[in-house]
């Protein structure tokens, strides 16, 4: 497997933060694939350094927070290489990204119109009234009433989902190859992240834009992934296919995720399993295995070195000492 | 009461026709312009003993509920009859004697807890006000609540921003059961933990109720929570309730189409069902200012006909089980 094959190649990445102790490795090994058209799910609790990885990949980490290691191939060039400019060319055009609040990451001095043009003018070299059209044919794709008016608007004057699928028609206005979306629907009532999940799939198929989602919503994993990449204390804890996933969890931290979860679709349960304790403070000085003070099956072992993340079975990568051939001792590390 | 034909004991909590309107102001004399109509004449009973499960989606005032019955919101029209007695237009002063029996876990422990206040000072403030146990015994009895929720004895001299999330909302939780309330509304009490902490919390509201006897208005937007901890659920959009019934019921036979909305449009942790049939709702809520005439659920409902367009339907049903719908019987 090389990474030329791939549109995305997460390798080694490691991102660490400036603080009075020192620096502080947060993303700690991250490495990931991204196909073409692919959706590859990040899924997390927080503090797990899922958005991270994905500032870390669009180089938007703010003050005291810089990559320390690894590399990120996209179409075959590192991008961490790149200089500002370059990057720039790629930022919004070819790599794009949606957060979690559309309030926040929308400018509520400037209209809709102006803020989905800048993008389009900038990148596709189109002039404003190519832009205008373009525009307002996209803000029609995402299914936005009275879009002419809309593009004269400002933020305010629209309700959380259809700022949301604003930005998600300036995400996809210059067809990037991967669309970056960081809880896109947390912040909106069911009824809405039902629509926009759907929206994103459409479009995203259409378009054969490939999606890192990032979320902590195992339902919304289950509703939207091809992969799954689960992240605990900055590190992957277990990589497979969405189906595998549910189905045959191998760590104890997805096995307990998983049964933590109330349902809607099971019969009345008892009671709740939950995972006991809580997610390691200081987890980077911890030697072992980082799950080790919340594990049920913890070993000596686990408590001071490190599982690797192995393969498994084909296509399955596992971070635990105590799973099928990493216990017997033959193992393959996931990523060289 | 006619107790011997009337099998149904009498509820802990009943509200009629409750009415809390927020008035938008305008001009120099901040006159009244309009009112955003939170709640809109909700009838609701709650039962000793039990959890009641109050979901909707933002804005639909299901929160706004919760803070009228403690005593933080006025209601605007309606009674809240709560051991008999209608406590909507208690003064402040009179709702003091009320709140050791009515008690609210909020949402944000981050927010909820004075950050300079130790837990020994947070829990011991509500002791000592109320006079629930004598000076002498107040630290045996904050051991006492530390214990019953789960968190250290050592916890006592620290702060709370030295917790995490979930331990926080457990000191919430035993600043609201140290004045010993029968009632406790649960206001999205789970929704800013982490799912594995969810389930830790969500238990220790199951266990505590069993042991102290205690009866919930359990708030929140997530159906997975409330089917898990509620007995009832009472479905609410834009101020009204749609449907309301027994949480078996309320899962296998929904009646109102907003209910099989909700449903449909939750994510179901399980990829092999990723393509459900599902009814995906369009639009947004419409503003509580001018809500729909007619069935408020009529501009975004798969199944409205012309006389949801003008005729408000009524909750119908049995004692059990109703939903207000033109169509669901």
């Amino acid at each position: 497997m090389t990474e030329m094959d791939d549109l995305l190649a997460v390798n080694h990445l490691q991102t660490a933060f400036d603080t009075d102790q020192g620096l502080v490795v947060s993303v700690d090994d991250v490495s990931f694939r991204l196909k073409p058209g692919e959706t590859l799910a990040l899924v997390g609790e927080s503090g797990s350094g899922k958005s991270v990885t994905a500032l870390s990949v669009m180089q938007l980490l703010g003050k005291g927070s810089r990559i320390v290691g690894g590399k990120v191939w996209f179409e075959g060039t590192n991008v961490l290489e790149l200089d500002d400019k370059l990057m720039r060319e790629i930022r919004g055009n070819k790599i794009s990204m949606i957060f979690q609040e559309p309030m926040t990451s929308l400018n509520p001095v400037l209209t809709i119109g102006y803020q989905m043009c800048e993008s389009i003018m900038l990148h596709l070299k189109q002039s404003k009234k190519e832009a205008r059209e373009a525009a307002i044919a996209m803000l029609r794709k995402v299914g936005l009433p009275r879009v002419e008016q809309i593009m004269d608007e400002y933020p305010l004057a629209l309700s959380g989902g259809m700022r949301q699928r604003v930005m998600i028609a300036m995400a996809l206005s210059c067809k990037p190859k991967v669309l970056i979306a960081d809880e896109p629907t947390t912040a909106l009532d069911v009824t809405v992240q039902a629509q926009i999940m759907q929206l994103m799939k459409e479009l995203c198929e259409e378009s054969g834009t490939a999606i890192l989602l990032i979320t902590h919503d195992l339902g919304v994993v289950a509703e939207m992934a091809d992969r799954v990449l689960v992240m605990y204390a900055g590190q992957v804890v277990e990589e497979t296919d969405v189906y595998t996933l549910f189905d045959h969890p191998e760590h104890p931290y997805t096995k307990g995720l998983l049964k933590s979860i109330p349902r809607i679709d099971a019969d009345e349960h008892e009671s709740l399993e939950s995972i006991p304790g809580v997610v390691p403070v200081r987890y980077q000085n911890i030697a072992g295995c980082r799950f080790y003070n919340r594990c049920p099956i913890a070993t000596e072992t686990c408590k001071s070195v490190l599982p690797p993340l192995a393969i498994t079975n084909e296509g399955h990568y596992t971070r635990c000492w105590e799973v099928g051939n990493i216990k017997e001792g033959v193992w393959e590390e996931a990523y060289e | 009461m006619n107790s011997q034909n009337n099998k149904q004991p009498s509820p802990l909590l009943s509200l009629e026709q409750l009415k809390v309107y927020y008035p938008i102001r305008k001009g120099i004399i901040k006159r009244t312009v309009d009112n955003v109509k939170a709640v809109d004449g909700v009838d609701l009973s709650i039962y000793s003993g039990e959890t009641l499960g109050l979901v909707g989606e933002s804005g639909c005032g299901k929160s706004t509920i919760g803070k009228a019955i403690v005593g933080l919101e006025k209601p605007t029209k309606g009674r809240i009859l709560f051991d008999g007695d209608d406590i909507a237009g208690y003064s402040s002063d009179e709702m003091i004697n009320l709140r050791s029996e009515l008690q609210i876990v909020f949402q944000d422990p981050y927010s909820s807890l004075n950050p300079r206040k130790r837990v020994i000072d947070l829990l011991s403030e509500p002791l000592r006000v109320h006079r629930i146990v004598s000076n002498g015994d107040v630290s045996k009895e904050v051991d006492r609540l530390l214990d019953l929720v789960g968190l250290p004895k050592n916890s006592k001299n620290r702060y709370p921003h030295e917790f995490s999330g979930g331990q926080r909302q457990r000191i919430g939780i035993a600043r609201a059961l140290s004045l010993r309330p029968k009632l406790i509304v649960c206001d999205e009490p789970v929704s800013a933990l982490d799912v594995s902490i969810q389930a830790q919390v969500l238990n220790l509201f199951k266990d505590l109720q069993k042991e102290l006897n205690l009866t919930y208005l359990f708030i929140a937007h997530g159906l997975g929570a409330v089917k898990y901890i509620s007995d009832r659920i009472a479905v609410m959009y834009l101020g009204k309730i749609v449907e309301i019934g027994p949480t078996k019921e309320i899962f296998q036979n929904p009646k109102h189409p907003y209910t099989r909305a909700l449903m449909d449009a939750s994510p179901i942790p399980n990829p092999h069902l990723r393509n459900r049939k599902k009814v995906v709702l369009q639009g947004d809520v419409p503003s509580p200012v001018n809500p729909p005439k007619g069935c408020r659920f009529h501009t975004r409902c798969p199944m409205a006909e012309a006389v949801c367009r003008v005729q408000e339907p009524e909750l119908t049903g049995d004692s059990l089980h109703s939903s207000a719908c033109f169509f669901s019987h």
